[in-house]
């Protein structure tokens, strides 16, 4: 048997009456990316920093690369990388002073490390520009290769890529992929859906609970009760009302121009347009929609 | 005086050498929610601060309501409500106090500003809780006083940047339903939505909102994908994912880095998108047809498993990103 990279128990973390965590359990293989999605506020945070001994369960344990995350924190954080949501870079260092001040924290002194790890990234050949200058996509790459200098086993990545836009996040997951296959386990915190969608499993968190952790797929095909649909219905609020009359629809919200909503499974566009009609509604179009995580999400935390 | 409650023609703003803003055009009709869609340093929030005449703009035009941001600034303020990322309260007031403070400085009498305040917690959800102070509210519920605050003035363009950042699904859902609501007309009210929404003075209202993620511009009525200072391209959501009708497929299957490799060989691959449990593939105008017939042969010679292959509907992430690598080439 495969021993977990990451093995939580039952952790649970208060902060006065406050539930911050509340008896999660959940194993992380080598090699995985998995995701732990919630809002701000949900724990995600607060678990990360047991996971990396900053912080004392009150009851349970994680054990992180075979270690004690709290009795032999040492342990772990010489052998696991953390990029933060808020990193710090130094604004007036070039990239390579920076990466090199933060080698230095762990020890790693040798040259040819430092542009190992710029070449990881992509930063190749801009060793000397001043990270003051670099957008917010190339700011990312350098708190990834500070996290990674150490050739860490395992990486946290707390809501890596807040801020920036869909080709930069892109790229950013491509050397994720990259550094999963090369046997690094990943753990990413974020607070957005799309974001989660990236990851292998998915962790569901909401007030200091872990709802359920599965594959975006799985997710979608357990816990979303039917199938999806988006109407665009004239006038749009009238469509609001005169859809939950329908029989066999269970959900709907609107969604900018059109409306969308969740039936039983077996109910057919007929039926909607049907009963929409019926009720003085005017239909333009109605077709089949994508699942998200926002659907599985809203359908854990309302039980 | 034109039909559109925001314009924008030409709009550029410099910060030295970066041009923060670099030639926006765009224009708001009533009733419409409009999103600014990009990454940090796109230029979304150097917009609105030239929108609310927080900056002066550099060269071009923008007017609310008609009125000129160069020279008409108070009018302008007097039309808009807006909700900054670092909107900030007094924890110690309570939520109605938190309201009237603004509605005074906005130089509302206590006449005006009681009844509508009342309407206004009504219409978010927040009127059982008028008397609680702002500090004990929840993130969701915060971000809703924040919402009341920016009506009280009965705005006719509201400013949202980045307004959802880090709350709850849940709430971010029931804070879209408001939103909707609020620029839909009054006769499409239900009668249980109180009387918020659409019954602005002078009729309908406007939104603009500025967000990093698609999922969020999804829900507007039409977005301005921003990149670099300039809009790269606006539309619908719906317009603008048609751009890519039958040109996603989605592959699950094992191991994935041969599927990717494979698929990435195929001659009408454009790109190759890796999510957790799945990968995304643009093909070629035309060319979905043939993707599909050839490559799960492909892969299986090469001895991978193919569990799926399927023409799935483009979304906006799909066209973000289509619609900078062509600005790149």
């Amino acid at each position: 048997m495969i021993e977990p990279v990451i093995k939580v128990e039952n952790l649970t973390r208060l902060f006065g009456d406050f539930v911050a965590v509340d008896h999660v359990n959940f194993d992380v293989k080598p090699g995985e990316i998995v995701g732990y999605l919630g809002p701000n506020g949900s724990g995600k945070t607060t678990t990360i920093r047991m996971l990396l001994g900053l912080l004392e369960p009150n009851e349970g344990k994680a054990t992180v690369l075979g270690y004690d995350a709290f009795r032999q924190s040492e342990e772990v954080r010489a052998r696991a990388g953390y990029m933060s949501q808020k990193f710090a870079l130094y604004d007036d260092l070039t990239v390579w002073e920076n990466l090199e001040f933060y080698g230095g924290v762990y020890g790693i002194h040798d040259k040819s490390r430092i542009k190992a790890t710029l070449e990881l990234v992509g930063l190749t050949g801009h060793d000397s520009t001043l990270t003051r200058s670099m957008s917010a996509g190339w700011r990312q790459r350098l708190a990834l290769a500070i996290a990674l200098v150490h050739k860490p086993k395992l990486l946290f990545l707390d809501e890596p890529t807040s801020g920036v836009d869909p080709t930069a996040r892109r790229a950013f997951w491509d050397l994720i992929y990259q550094l999963a296959s090369e046997g690094v386990t990943i753990l990413v915190s974020t607070h957005y859906m799309d974001e989660a969608e990236y990851c292998e499993r998915v962790g569901v968190m909401r007030d200091g609970k872990l709802l359920a952790l599965d594959t975006p797929g799985n997710l979608k095909a357990n816990f979303i009760p039917g199938d999806v649909w988006e109407v665009f219905a004239e006038p749009l609020l009238a469509g609001l009302d005169a859809l939950p009359i329908i029989d066999g629809v269970l959900r709907v919200g609107l969604a900018g121009d059109h409306l969308r909503t969740i039936t039983k499974r077996g109910i057919k566009q007929d039926d909607l347009q049907n009963g929409l009609a019926s009720q003085g509604v005017k239909v333009s179009n109605i077709m089949p929609g994508e699942p998200t995580l926002e659907d599985v999400f809203i359908s854990l935390a309302r039980g | 005086m034109s039909d559109y409650l925001v314009q924008a023609i030409g709009l550029r703003k410099s910060f030295g050498a970066v041009h923060a803003v670099n030639g926006v055009d765009f224009n708001i009709p009533a009733g419409e929610i409009y999103g600014l869609v990009g990454s940090d340093g796109a230029g979304k929030t150097t917009t609105m601060r030239l929108l609310v005449g927080a900056l002066l703009p550099d060269s071009g035009e923008a007017a609310v309501c008609g009125f000129d941001v160069r020279k008409q600034i108070e009018q302008v303020r007097s039309q808009i409500g807006y909700l900054s990322q670092r909107f900030s309260m007094y924890e110690d007031l309570t939520v109605l106090e938190n309201i009237r403070f603004f509605a005074e400085v906005r130089g509302l009498s206590s006449k005006e500003w009681l009844p509508r305040s009342l309407d206004i917690l009504e219409f978010v959800g927040l009127a059982n809780f008028k008397d609680r102070r702002a500090g004990q509210l929840s993130g969701g519920m915060k971000q809703k006083l924040g919402l009341a605050s920016a009506l009280v003035t009965r705005p006719r363009v509201l400013l949202l940047d980045e307004p959802t950042t880090g709350v709850d699904p849940v709430t971010r859902q029931d804070f879209w339903q408001l939103l909707i609501k609020l620029v839909s007309p009054p006769t499409q009210l239900p009668p249980s939505s109180g009387k918020m929404g659409g019954e602005q003075e002078g009729g309908r209202v406007s939104v603009l909102i500025s967000t990093p993620y698609m999922d969020e511009a999804a829900r507007c009525n039409r977005i301005g994908f921003m990149r670099h200072g300039q809009i790269i391209a606006e539309g619908a959501p719906s317009e603008l994912r048609a751009i890519l009708n039958e040109r996603i497929l989605e592959l699950r299957g094992d191991p994935m880095p041969l599927l990717r490799r494979v698929a990435r060989q195929d001659q009408d691959v454009e790109d190759v998108r890796a999510f957790g449990d799945r990968l995304h593939l643009r093909v070629g105008e035309k060319k979905a047809g043939d993707v599909l017939s050839r490559l799960p042969s492909a892969i299986r010679s090469e001895q991978g498993r193919v569990d799926d292959l399927r023409a799935v509907p483009p979304v906006l992430e799909d066209v973000f990103i289509s619609l900078a690598e062509s600005e790149n080439d």
